[in-house]
């Protein structure tokens, strides 16, 4: 493994004097895909979150060196635009220039189809969680964070996903995924597996 | 720029698929002016000289009205996560939204305060030092408003506990909003208020961009 895109070192978090995980060392580098398990209260979106810098740890640092794309329990979409439209203020934001072609690549991608051209309020969830998947293909950063990307999506979408998931690795690409179960069996190995559990960070 | 200019355009985008809300703070004042000038034109002939004041704590009511929940629907949909995360600089993508927020709250409002002033039984020779000051004094408002916003965009309230916050705060620019209205009226200069409604207005831009921006970096801790 290269120079780490995502470093964390001594990572520990408490929240409502829980303590979720406890001096986790936790290294991203080009290729590697990080499988956080763990059941529903254990910390995966709290990880998540302060690997992302939304969150400060009760102890502990994370260093990165690329740019992240999130995608969270929440699709970060307004009910009131379209996919394309929520997708286009990120992009000036963020400076990278999106041009018609690159959104209209990431559409096809997610296989949003027409559904493109509605309102996000109109979708239904699979299809939102879709047009949330497709910032992740514009916002072009190295480092993926994705918590339950496969929450709401049929079959196809989670091939999709597993499928996103391999180009964006074979591409240099890291991602850390939060899941309750696995990502899939056809899914190339997970480089490391995370798990988290009532007393902390068990590896 | 990019951040400011993105951000002020999503949010006119906003505001145009949802006429309604964004029109909700112009239909506050222009049915409270004309309730006013109705219970105060039946038989004292109009609030007089205090007309240009009650202009000024109308507009200040339909600012806050606008304002307290502008970070609200960007909370719950996640967006802000994606705000915090992707916009740099900051300040500016912050200003971008207030940008957008007070056009599509304050125009409206001062392009209407002749009118007000007019049902309300004032003379509209003040209009134009009145529109002066609310052109000086909303963007403060509207800057002020959202910090107290975005302190409480993590509780999932608002309204009257952001106006318990921001009030105190409100009242330097009311006095002097209002009383350069009335000294135009008497024909007194009024190039002191004018100064300090300026003032203010380059205080809180200066520092309010970066204080809201740290309120929703903590809103979104646990």
């Amino acid at each position: 493994m290269g120079k780490p895109l995502l470093a964390a070192r001594g990572l520990t978090a408490t929240v409502d004097r829980q303590r979720l995980f406890d001096a986790l060392d936790l290294g991203v580098g080009p290729g590697d895909l990080v499988e956080v398990r763990g059941p529903n209260g254990s910390g995966k979106s709290t990880l998540l979150r302060c690997l992302a810098g939304l969150h400060p740890p009760s102890a502990g640092t994370v260093e990165r060196d690329a740019a992240l794309a999130y995608l969270g329990h929440r699709a970060g979409l307004c009910a009131d635009l379209t996919p394309i439209e929520n997708l286009r203020w990120l992009g000036t934001v963020d400076s990278t220039r999106l041009g018609p072609e690159a959104l209209a690549l990431a559409m096809d991608r997610v296989e949003l189809g027409a559904a493109r051209f509605d309102r996000c309020g109109q979708l239904s969830a699979g299809q939102q969680r879709r047009a949330a998947l497709a910032r992740l293909l514009v916002l072009d950063a190295p480092v993926w964070l994705l918590d339950e990307p496969l929450t709401a999506l049929d079959d196809a979408g989670c091939d999709m996903v597993r499928r996103l998931i391999r180009d964006h690795r074979a591409d240099g690409g890291a991602v850390v995924c939060a899941t309750h179960g696995t990502l899939g069996a056809d899914q190339a190995a997970p480089s490391r597996v995370v798990t988290l559990g009532a007393s902390g960070a068990l590896e | 720029m990019n951040a400011f200019a993105a951000l002020l355009r999503r949010e006119l985008l906003i505001a145009l698929r949802r006429p309604t809300d964004a029109a909700n703070p112009l239909v506050f004042f222009a049915l409270a002016v004309l309730l006013l000038g109705v219970a105060a034109a039946s038989d004292t002939g109009g609030l007089g000289d205090a007309a240009a004041g009650a202009v000024w704590v109308l507009a200040l009511f339909a600012n806050l009205l606008a304002t307290e929940g502008v970070f609200r629907r960007d909370v719950e949909d996640g967006t802000l996560e994606l705000f915090l995360i992707h916009a740099r600089p900051r300040f500016a993508a912050v200003l971008g939204k207030l940008a957008a927020n007070w056009s599509c709250a304050a125009l409206p409002v001062l392009a209407l305060s002749p009118l007000a002033l007019y049902v309300l039984g004032h003379s509209v020779d003040g209009a134009a030092m009145l529109m002066a000051t609310l052109l000086l004094g909303t963007p403060t408002l509207t800057l002020l408003g959202a910090i107290g916003a975005a302190l409480t965009a993590g509780t999932g309230r608002g309204g009257l506990l952001v106006a318990a916050l921001v009030l105190p705060f409100y009242l330097p620019v009311l006095i002097f909003g209002a009383s350069a209205s009335a000294a135009a009226v008497d024909g007194r200069d009024a190039a002191f208020e004018l100064l300090f409604l300026g003032a203010l207005l380059t205080g809180s831009l200066t520092v309010a961009p970066f204080a809201i921006g740290k309120a929703l970096a903590i809103s979104q801790e646990y």
